[in-house]
């Protein structure tokens, strides 16, 4: 595993391309402004004009950001879920994590017009809705964690994820069902998912949180790449089975809550982007994983959202539809090209 | 016969200091243990195994045999009974400790991954590597050892779902001997092979450990090959356990426990099963 040298290129082109489409996401949008003043104002100057300045520096750049890491983030948890069940299949979103998220969010909307009308205000705030999604998304990953250290079987606990998921489904339906038209669409519209209306301090406490998740999974690439054998061959290379996957499983439910939580959830990424990384770089070392996929991550969310703004238009769609829509016809293409796919 | 008489002088020599021997199990008990009940597959175990011996544990379908195995490498709990290895008790070994005394080769098949066969026989020194996983000169050069040992070189750069199942078999050798331990525990490593690989197998870990002094305890059906190469046996027949040298064993009608008699039977002439005729 010391060939890294090989992968360079990849990761210079991976690199440019990023830049290339955060420029490009930047630059796109409702108001058009010319290229030469985003250059201005992303690298500390001002716009020629205030309202670029504030549509710049206040509105698409926090955009940006957000899109760079809800893409890497969930991207990654995908890979370490999929490597940790050694499944394919799996991505962020087993553990029902986004569906405790999600319950969280129903409860404060769904609830408000069932259980009176404490919570009845005009409308939200981002906090309120990333409080009640963290909340939700938390105590669905204590259930799943407690669980997880009552069975000896790691596939266990990837069914008893999925379980979860359709118990808290379950419940959103039944609060839909009691609930009135404007709070319903007020959850549909959380759940389509979106990347912008972060102020500046919601964005910093996402990212503090996100550089945690992040930077905690280079200290379990020594356990995932012996995940790669098996659980009983881990073992025997000395690896402490219990803590790495609870370590993995907190990374995981960490990223995946506070990204749902301020974006909404949001569906693909974390399953395909790990798997288009897998093929580009046809390597299983997380070493090299890792990085890669959060990369690749990154740069899909931001076409997806660049997408999703329909340049020049006043409209935008919904991130999660995007994702889907362009997404998956990648996957599919990629999988019927290569025929195999890996843990 | 004059350099097998010396062998045989030196091995009781061995055999009576103590710290030579690797591993030893005393009134061990092995199964499974449920809230509710226990479930004693074997009991009053009591081996001692020397090292760098070529050991063959033998036994029908379904006697313990993987049980045993995965007791002894702490897999799993024994019911019973003592396990030591290097004279330390096994329960109290981290597996972190435990990775640098005793290495596996397991029946089960490996998750579809990219791995390369050098990149997996580079995991065999995870006990070794620093946080990060960053191979030293050092590793590199045990690494290639091991390749080299196992003559897989020509395989190195392959992707380790594209080997037939003797080179796979090789390859997982080649990654417990990289992971430089005193004691590989092989589970049946000839389960699917035909007889030309099978002896390929038998005949590199007799090799090795002649070479390297290293303790190889196998399980395997093949026991009229395993006779003819194995030091010493353990053999788990429905009331006991058996363990010594195959004329030992021979000598104790042994073999003849293994198996129901109506089929086959052991003939000691030949030092090996024959088919009954009728």
């Amino acid at each position: 595993m010391n060939s890294s040298n090989k992968y360079t290129k990849h990761f210079l082109i991976l690199s440019v391309l990023l830049i290339v489409f955060l420029f490009l996401n930047i630059s796109l949008g409702s108001v058009s402004i010319p290229f030469k003043d985003i250059f201005k104002s992303l690298t500390g100057g001002i716009a020629s004009k205030d309202s670029w300045q504030t549509i710049i520096v206040n509105f698409r750049l926090p955009k940006a950001i957000t899109a760079i890491m809800v893409g890497s983030g969930l991207s990654i948890c995908g890979l370490l879920m999929q490597t940790l069940f050694r499944n394919p299949l799996a991505g962020p979103f087993v553990l029902g994590i986004s569906s405790g998220a999600s319950l969280g969010v129903a409860l404060l909307i769904l609830g408000s017009s069932v259980f009176g009308g404490a919570f009845l205000l005009a409308g939200f705030s981002n906090w309120a809705l990333a409080i009640a999604a963290s909340i939700g998304a938390f105590l669905v990953l204590s259930a799943v964690i407690i669980a997880a250290n009552r069975v000896r079987n790691t596939m266990s606990i990837l069914i008893i994820g999925l379980m979860f998921g359709s118990l808290t489904s379950a419940v959103i339906s039944v609060l839909a069902y009691f609930s009135e038209a404007e709070q319903i669409q007020q959850y549909m519209f959380w759940s389509f998912g979106s990347l912008g209306n972060l102020t500046w301090t919601e964005l910093s406490v996402f990212a503090i949180i996100y550089i945690i998740g992040i930077l905690s999974t280079f200290a379990v690439i020594k356990p995932l790449n012996s995940f790669l054998l098996g659980e009983n061959y881990a073992k025997s290379l000395g690896i402490n089975i219990k803590k790495s996957r609870n370590i993995i499983l907190l990374i995981t439910s960490l990223l995946t809550g506070v990204i749902t939580a301020f974006s909404g959830p949001i569906a693909f990424v974390g399953l395909a982007i790990p798997h288009i990384a897998k093929m580009l770089f046809s390597t299983s070392n997380h070493k090299i994983l890792i990085p890669a996929t959060a990369l690749i991550g990154a740069i899909v969310l931001l076409i997806c959202d660049s997408i999703a703004q329909l340049p020049t238009s006043e409209f935008t769609l919904p991130i999660n539809a995007i994702t889907s829509l362009f997404g998956a016809p990648v996957v599919i293409w990629l999988l019927i090209r290569k025929k195999k796919i890996y843990v | 016969m004059v350099i097998n008489k010396k062998k045989e002088n030196l091995r009781l020599i061995l055999s009576k200091s103590e710290k030579h021997i690797v591993l030893k199990t005393e009134n061990l008990s092995i199964g499974y243990q449920t809230k509710k009940q226990q479930t004693i597959i074997a009991s009053s175990i009591n081996l001692s195994v020397e090292k760098g011996k070529f050991i063959a544990l033998l036994g029908k379908n379904g006697i313990g045999k993987s049980t045993l195995l995965r007791t002894l490498s702490k897999v799993q709990k024994p019911l019973e009974g003592s396990i030591k290895i290097n004279q330390k008790e096994l329960s109290t070994y981290t597996n972190q400790e435990l990775s640098t005394s005793l290495s596996l080769v397991l029946t089960e098949r490996l998750p579809l991954s990219q791995l390369t066969v050098f990149e997996l026989i580079a995991l065999g020194r995870q006990p070794y590597t620093n946080w990060i996983d960053k191979l030293s000169p050092n590793d590199l050069k045990k690494i290639l050892w091991a390749i080299e040992e196992t003559e897989i070189t020509h395989l190195k750069d392959k992707r380790f779902y594209e080997l037939s199942d003797g080179q796979l078999q090789r390859v997982l050798i080649a990654r417990a001997l990289a992971q430089d331990t005193e004691i590989i525990i092989l589970d049946e490593p000839t389960a699917h092979l035909d007889i030309h690989h099978t002896f390929k197998v038998f005949s590199l870990l007799k090799k090795l450990v002649e070479k390297t002094g290293k303790t190889i305890i196998i399980s395997t059906h093949e026991i009229n090959l395993a006779i003819q190469l194995a030091d010493e046996f353990i053999l788990l027949t429905e009331k006991e356990i058996h363990s010594g040298t195959s004329k030992e064993l021979i000598n104790q009608n042994a073999f003849e426990k293994l198996f129901p008699k109506e089929l086959i039977s052991f003939n000691k002439t030949l030092e090996q099963f024959i088919i009954k005729k009728n």
